[in-house]
Order: C-alpha cells, then sequence, then structure tokens
C-alpha cells in the first residue's frame, strides 16, 4: 500500500464515504495500530469521535462484589514496575493515566480535561510539543488534591535509569514542564510525530508526588506505596497478597458522576485458562476472566451453560514461526546462533518458502483457535480497499515438493530430503500451551509429506518467556532452528513493534540476549527505511513506510506469520465490559456494571 | 511344613512314608504360596496382556500415530477407531499402543536402576562395617534430602543436547528420564538391604558358612544376597507404578519426551481439558496407567506373601 492510497482511504473518511471503523480495520490489516490509525486521521484533519462508553446506573455503589480472575496473578502495584499486562491491570484499579486508548484507535479523557488537538492549542506543528489540561478538582485516595506536579513527578521518577521503571522508554527522551497547577507541556527533541504515549495508556498511569518523591532513583523498590497504591482511581485499596489477591472498596469521591458501581472489587489470580474459563462460564463463580489461551471447542462447549459469554476484541497481536538465520549449532566467541553464521538449511530460499506452503493456516484457525484467532499469512501487499483478499494464503504440499525438488533438495533412502549431506531435519520450539503443540503436530505433519523431518519441542512457558541470560531455553536465545510464539504490541504506536527486524538490535551475548531483534534477520534496506520512519513528522507517509517494513520481513520468508490473535476474555452473562485491544482490559473499570 | 510345630520330635518318625519323598524345590514352593493369593495371579495375566499388546499391537494395528484427519475429530469409539480419536482426528489405540511401550519400558528400566544402585549400596554397606557403612549411609541420606526438582532440571539442562546428539532425541530423553528417576529412587532399597543385612549376617547359617571358610563376596552373593531380596521385589514393583507416574510429571512440565510422542501421561495431560466433551480420550489413557499400576502393586503383595519365609500357608 502506498502513501497515495492511504491518502485516498483518508480522503474517504472525511467524506464519509467510508465509515471510521472500516478504516482502522485496513490499517490493522496492513499491520499498523487503532492508534496510529487515529493519529493520520487527526493529522489529516477527522477530529478524533467522541467515544461513547454505556453507562446505565444513576447512583454510585449498590452493585455489590466484583469478581475478577486472572490465572496469572498480579505481584505488584506500581504501574511503573508492571512488566506484564497482570501487573498493569492490577495497577489500573487504583491508579489512572491522563487518556486511554478505546477500541478504534480514539484516545477517551481520564484525568486529562480534554485532548490534545491543534484547535485547542494542545498540539504544535513542528510536532515538538504538547499541552496536556488536566481535571480539576480530582482528588487521591488520601485527600490530598491531584495537580500538574504529581504529572511532571511522574517524568522525574520513570525517566531517572535508577528507578528502573519499565516504561522509562516513554519517558527517557521527553522533557515536562508545569505551565500553571493544571496544565503541562512534554518537549521532545526531535519532531515527534506519535505524541501520546508519555501518560497514556499502559504506561502513562500517573503515582502520587507527595508519596513516591522520597524513593525515586536507586531507593524506588522501597516505597511501600509500591504495595498500599493511594491513586485516584474509581476503587481505593484494602488488600493486597503478591501472587494471590487485590482488594479494593468503592471511592467515594471519584471524579466521575454516579461512578464506579460495584462496592467492592477482587482480582483473585491463579490456576490456569480453562479452569478459569470455566469459573465465569460455566459456574458463574467469577465475573470476568482475562486472556482466554483455550481452544474455541472448549469455550463454545462451556459458553453452554449460558452463565456468560466470550469477548473478542481486535489486536495487533500475531502469532507466527520465526525461522533462525543464524547457525544455532555453531559456537561462535561463546555464542551460539551468532550474526557471523548462516542456518545451513534456512539460508535456502527455497527451503523458506517451502515450509511457508507446508503451514496450513487456514485448519489451524477452523480447527484449533476457531473464533480466537484468524489466519494471516501476509498482513501485507493489501489491495487497497477490500479486506477479505488480504487474508489469502496457500497450503500445498505438492507446490513445496517441487520447489524443493528443482533447488536441489533430493529425497534419500529415509525419505527426507537432502543436499550435500545436509538433511533437511529441524528442531522447532515454542511454550508448552495446549493450542501451540497441536499447531506444531499440524506443521510436523505437513512438512513430513514434503520430506523435511520436524523435531518438536516444547518449553514451560515461565522459562521460555523469561529474560534469564543464563538459561539457553528462553525464546531470546533462540538456540533453535524455528520457534513460534505471539508478538504482543504492547505499545500503541508500530515504531516500537517494528524495531525487533533492526540489525543492530540482534538478540547476542553482549546484551544479554535483550536485544529485540530475536531471528537476528539482518537487512539494510529495512534499516535505512526505519531511520526515515523514526523522523518523518507526516503521520501517513510514516504509516506507508512502516508497510513497506512489513512487506520487507515478511516476503523474505524468515518470519512467517500464522495467525491475528485477538482479546479473549470470558465475561459473566450480565456484566458490561468496555474493552479495547489498545489498552488494558481494566482500562474502563470505573464503567463496569451489572444489568439488573 | 516349613513353620509348622510337631506335638513332640518323635512324631516325625511315626509319619509314613509313602514311596519316596516328594522334593519341593524353593521355586515351586515360592509359587505355590504366589498361586493363593488370586489378585496377584490375574494381574500377572492383565499385565502380561498388556505388555503383549503394547509390543505386539502396532505390528497389527497399522494406523500411524500422528496421521492428521480433521474429519474424524473427537470420534467416539467405533470400529474404525476402536478407542476413537483426539482433537485432531488422530487415532488413539495407535498412540495408546505406541505410548505403552514407551511407559512400561520407562517403568522397568527405571526400577532396574534403582534396584541395581540400592542392591549394591545397601549390601556393600550392610556387610563392610565402620567408616564404609557410615559413608554410605551418608550418602543415601543426602540423597534423601536432595530437592529433587530443582535437580531434575539442572540434570536435564546440562545433558540433554549431550544425549540427544550421542542416540537422537527420544533415545536421549530415555536414559536421561530413566537415569533420573532411577537416580532419585534407589535410597529406600538401599536401607531395605542393608537392614537385612544386618540381621542376617548374624544368623547361625552364615556363621556357618564363615565357619566352614567362605569368603566376604561368597558369604554375600551366595548366602546373604538370596535371603534378602524379598522385600527388594516388593520395592521394585512399587518404583514400577512411581516411574510411570513421574515420567507423566515430566511431561507435564515440558522436560519429558518431545510433546508429539503420545506416552500415556501425555495423551492424559492434552485429555484433561476435553474431560466433559470427549470422555474417551482420557478415558483409555487412564484405565492403562490405572490398570499397569495396580496390577504391579498386587503383583508385589502377592510375592512379598510368597518370598516370606515366616508366612505359613
Amino acid at each position: 500500500m502506498q502513501e497515495r492510497e492511504l491518502r485516498d482511504l483518508i480522503a474517504d473518511v472525511k467524506t464519509g464515504r467510508m465509515s471510521r471503523r472500516s478504516f482502522v480495520q485496513q490499517m490493522i490489516a496492513v499491520g499498523l495500530t487503532a492508534p496510529m490509525a487515529g493519529m493520520m486521521l487527526a493529522q489529516s484533519g477527522v477530529a478524533m469521535a467522541q467515544t461513547a462508553i454505556p453507562y446505565k446506573p444513576t447512583k454510585a455503589g449498590g452493585g455489590g462484589l466484583l469478581k475478577i480472575l486472572y490465572w496469572q496473578a498480579v505481584t505488584l502495584l506500581n504501574p511503573h514496575f508492571a512488566v506484564g499486562t497482570k501487573d498493569q491491570d492490577g495497577a489500573r484499579v487504583f491508579y489512572e493515566p491522563l487518556a486511554g486508548w478505546d477500541q478504534e484507535g480514539n484516545l477517551v479523557p481520564v484525568l486529562a480535561a480534554e485532548i490534545p488537538s491543534k484547535e485547542n492549542n494542545g498540539l504544535t506543528e513542528d510536532g515538538l510539543s504538547v499541552v496536556w489540561k488536566l481535571k480539576k478538582g480530582v482528588k487521591w485516595h488520601d485527600g490530598m488534591p491531584f495537580t500538574a506536579d504529581d504529572v511532571v513527578f511522574n517524568w522525574e521518577y520513570a525517566r531517572n535509569p535508577e528507578t528502573a521503571a519499565v516504561s522509562i522508554a516513554s519517558y527517557k527522551d521527553a522533557k515536562v514542564d508545569k505551565i500553571d497547577d493544571f496544565t503541562v507541556r512534554v518537549t521532545f527533541s526531535k519532531p515527534t510525530p506519535f505524541w501520546a504515549d508519555a501518560f497514556v495508556g499502559t504506561y502513562g498511569m500517573i503515582i502520587p508526588k507527595h508519596l513516591f518523591a522520597d524513593y525515586i532513583g536507586g531507593k524506588s523498590r522501597d516505597a511501600p506505596a509500591n504495595l498500599k497504591p493511594v491513586g485516584t482511581g474509581p476503587y481505593v485499596f484494602v488488600d493486597f497478597k503478591p501472587g494471590d489477591i487485590v482488594r479494593g472498596k468503592l471511592n467515594p469521591n471519584y471524579h466521575m458522576p454516579n461512578r464506579p458501581y460495584f462496592d467492592t472489587i477482587e482480582i483473585k489470580g491463579g490456576g490456569d485458562a480453562v479452569s478459569a474459563a470455566r469459573a465465569v462460564l460455566q459456574t458463574g463463580e467469577y465475573d470476568y476472566a482475562w486472556n482466554m489461551q483455550v481452544e474455541d471447542e472448549i469455550l463454545t462447549k462451556l459458553e453452554g451453560a449460558g452463565k456468560g459469554k466470550v469477548s473478542i476484541v481486535e489486536t495487533g497481536n500475531i502469532e507466527f514461526i520465526m525461522l533462525n538465520s543464524t547457525d544455532p549449532a555453531a559456537e561462535v566467541d561463546g555464542e551460539r546462533a551468532s550474526v557471523k553464521t548462516k542456518h545451513p538449511l534456512f539460508s535456502d530460499p527455497a527451503v523458506r518458502q517451502a515450509i511457508n506452503l507446508l503451514i496450513d493456516r487456514a485448519s489451524i484457525e477452523k480447527f484449533i483457535y476457531g473464533r480466537t484467532a484468524s489466519a494471516t499469512a501476509n498482513f501485507l501487499n493489501a489491495p487497497a480497499k477490500v479486506r477479505s483478499t488480504n487474508t489469502k494464503f496457500e497450503f500445498n504440499i505438492e507446490k513445496a515438493n517441487a520447489i524443493l525438488e528443482a533447488a536441489g533438495w533430493k529425497k534419500g533412502g529415509d525419505g527426507i530430503r537432502a543436499k550435500d549431506g545436509k538433511p533437511l531435519r529441524f528442531v522447532y520450539q515454542t511454550s508448552i500451551n495446549a493450542p501451540r503443540q497441536k499447531t506444531q503436530a499440524i506443521i510436523k505433519q505437513a512438512c513430513q509429506k514434503a520430506g523435511i523431518d520436524v523435531e518438536l519441542k516444547s518449553v514451560v512457558a515461565s522459562v521460555f518467556f523469561s529474560s534469564d541470560a543464563a538459561n539457553p531455553d528462553t525464546y531470546t536465545h533462540f538456540y533453535c532452528d524455528a520457534q513460534m510464539y505471539n508478538t504482543t504490541m504492547t505499545q500503541p504506536d508500530p515504531g516500537f513493534f517494528m524495531n525487533q527486524y533492526l540489525s543492530w538490535r540482534a538478540a547476542n551475548k553482549e546484551n544479554k540476549w535483550q536485544g529485540r531483534n530475536v531471528s537476528r534477520w539482518q537487512n539494510k534496506e529495512y534499516d535505512e527505511i526505519y531511520k526515515q520512519a523514526e523522523q518523518e513528522l507526516d503521520a501517513v507517509k510514516r504509516a506507508a513506510m512502516f508497510i513497506k517494513l512489513n512487506d520487507l520481513v515478511v516476503t523474505d520468508n524468515y518470519i512467517q506469520p500464522l495467525l491475528r490473535r485477538p482479546k479473549v476474555s470470558a465475561v459473566a452473562g450480565n456484566l458490561t465490559v468496555p474493552l479495547s485491544g489498545w489498552d488494558n482490559d481494566l482500562w474502563q473499570i470505573a464503567n463496569w456494571y451489572r444489568e439488573t | 511344613m516349613a513353620g509348622s510345630t510337631h506335638a513332640s520330635p518323635i512324631a516325625d518318625v511315626v509319619v509314613p512314608l509313602e514311596g519316596r519323598p516328594r522334593h519341593i524345590s524353593p521355586g515351586y514352593e515360592v509359587w505355590r504360596k504366589f498361586r493363593r493369593h488370586r489378585m496377584a495371579v490375574a494381574s500377572i495375566g492383565v499385565l502380561t496382556l498388556l505388555t503383549a499388546a503394547v509390543l505386539f499391537g502396532p505390528l497389527i494395528w497399522r494406523i500411524p500415530i500422528n496421521e492428521i484427519d480433521f474429519t474424524a475429530r473427537l470420534a467416539h469409539p467405533s470400529w474404525d477407531h476402536p478407542f476413537g480419536t483426539d482433537d485432531l482426528g488422530q487415532d488413539l489405540l495407535a498412540r495408546m499402543l505406541y505410548g505403552g511401550r514407551i511407559s512400561l519400558a520407562v517403568g522397568f528400566a527405571a526400577m532396574a536402576v534403582a534396584i541395581i544402585v540400592g542392591v549394591l549400596i545397601g549390601a556393600i554397606s550392610g556387610i563392610s562395617r565402620g567408616s564404609v557403612d557410615a559413608a554410605l549411609m551418608w550418602i543415601t541420606d543426602l540423597f534423601l534430602a536432595l530437592p529433587q526438582l530443582p535437580l531434575l532440571l539442572l540434570v536435564i539442562y546440562l545433558f540433554r543436547d549431550f544425549l540427544k546428539n550421542w542416540v537422537g532425541p527420544e533415545g536421549g530423553v530415555f536414559i536421561l528420564i530413566v537415569l533420573v528417576i532411577g537416580a532419585f529412587r534407589w535410597m529406600p532399597v538401599a536401607r531395605l538391604v542393608r537392614a537385612q543385612f544386618l540381621s542376617l549376617r548374624e544368623k547361625e547359617f552364615v556363621e556357618a558358612a564363615r565357619a566352614l571358610g567362605a569368603t566376604t563376596p561368597r558369604l554375600v552373593i551366595r548366602h546373604i544376597l538370596p535371603n534378602s531380596l524379598g522385600p527388594v521385589i516388593v520395592a521394585g514393583t512399587i518404583d514400577v507404578a512411581a516411574a510411570i507416574i513421574a515420567e507423566s510429571t515430566l511431561s507435564f512440565l515440558g522436560l519429558g519426551f518431545p510433546p508429539d510422542i503420545p506416552t500415556w501421561g501425555r495423551l492424559l495431560f492434552d485429555a484433561k481439558d476435553y474431560l466433559d466433551i470427549a470422555p474417551h480420550w482420557a478415558l483409555f489413557a487412564g484405565a492403562a496407567i490405572f490398570l499397569t499400576v495396580l496390577t504391579i502393586n498386587f503383583i508385589g503383595d502377592g510375592l512379598r506373601d510368597a518370598l516370606d519365609p515366616r508366612r505359613v500357608m
């Protein structure tokens, strides 16, 4: 998709020929995010829509107890240290950002009085600063007023490397000044097209200055408020047992009228995805369960009990297979899979192409994930206006056989193809999760029919996704030929998402395998375009560049997308839960209510 | 008869001998006593059947274990698929037969390792006095005190790749699991054997043998060891069951065989979420583990009764 086509589409939205929603969906289809689509529209003069969040109760309270189940328990309650979504969600009950992202890529104000725009002088032409106006009359749970000082403090707190905040990336390149008690200005060191990062969404939650001021830097982990949050949110902290349960009760001074609906809230942790689904859908013990990584067949069956429903929200998450571009067997300078080596099998493009043809995406979607994923081969090359042709992919064993045959891989006596004495045999790893093991089995069988021998390996998720530099089984070490996992868009801007294929970001011994480029894929053209995109201020031009980047990655066949994975949750039948794929599950916890 | 008490010593003389005296070998004696334990005899039958099925079954039932057929997903038992299919349409009978080979082999091999190591250490420690005995028992206590799971993780990380290159992924994991399970289960056997040795070596028949000039190795191998094997065999049968269950645990943690190898533990793990949709999937694998463990325990029971010389039947 070229820049011109993007401009045509935006023009269609402007004139009303195309709905905002379908534009956003098309942008997601080409690998961008809804927030970025929203930014493109805003810059082109299409105002952000006023999101109508449904809410019926006419007074606060009276809703009783809200029981939420997280099968990975919350371990801490400081949003600046929250690595996983579970911890972010736990913090979101008590803390709030200035604004959040809704499903269509609109910014929804929370602690901000309004969303900055050129009209209200919040944004400047040069893209160097943003002015946020804060809501007045907001009080912390302990009665202190919420002011611009708190916002400025959060920037100082998070950007300090010694604080070791996970949100540091959102704050380190900015400068935040207080203009008056209820206005702050964020100034960037270079033109920043995606300005809504600091103080927004997942990493934007604001903590109180008066409780954390003494704990900035090295002492950050000692703050008592890390475990006893005092925020501005709809619920006041009651009790927290790390790894087990979080409890809160209604905040009588909440800054939005008639909210929240529930008198008390409880987030229980532990168990596994299937038992969590059961607790909401079948037995009705709980009202909401997060992250349903469960076969659709089981979910459908559980829904049959009539106690609840499965809620599916589109996100930018993609389940994909990554082929190693380096040799995991050879050890160079004390590390395996060094970028100085080349993979003995996958360096042949024919092999990569054949494997792409051997992935039966349609069956994986239909028989394993069902409603909870949609097959995708190529989130690119999207013909401009029709989405359905976009999800075209091929599963063709004969063609794969022909490609391998033509490239000189001949079948041996054991039915395994080989070339120059190298048999087509590789190890394919993923985390332990029933749908993933089934996907492995399906791909292995197809490969077998094409004369490729695949050895399957599965690693416990807590090891596979850990950042342990000493453990060779983590996905970032990638001491394996191929691996599969789900890459999540942790930030609404695809800039962060796309830096995972930059040459200089390759994971290696030197950076303790923290480099984001796990596949070690190297491409000069990609690096160049990425550098340009970083500086590009025009949102539409920038989007076109990102699409080009996506294109480069996927057509090289080292990265093979399988499925787009939406956010799947289990919700009790009478509960109204506004969800967004671009923000935390609990981003609108103040607006949850029960139909009576 | 072995333990019967006669009214008076001369009673033997008046018993009339009919023809030549019936010679009863110790082996026959054991079998005769074992036979009385009906459940144990039935268990031998069932276990033989199970073993024969997994050994020869795949030669007759020729559907490949990984043949995916989406048209027959979660099919209930039928003539095409006597045990039904799983959610990828793979034939469960074929998978059960293949997996049974591994599960049973792991069980018996791990038992062999545990018994060999246990008997060796127990025997050395029981016959030698003083510092050797103390040192060996310290080692036994040390092993009993080791945290199993962390050590297991370590061993698997250290040696998995090496063994995989040497004997292939399945063989490597097999050796590793058998050794690891064996290495963690020999301690009770060693203690049992040592206790037996301590009491047996003071018995009159041992003293008699020593007086006749028997060397220590001969004393151990010919006289003491055979008399102390009863409890060892019983402990061994329990180990088989424990090893099968331990293998399932390892598969559960992803440390066992590759995920596409359908051991019984693995089948059960995969099936657990489908209990209310396709109960047959879990039932057959569960029944197989249950039957194996139960029959082996019954056989152990029967053997304990049969091998106990003090027991009169």
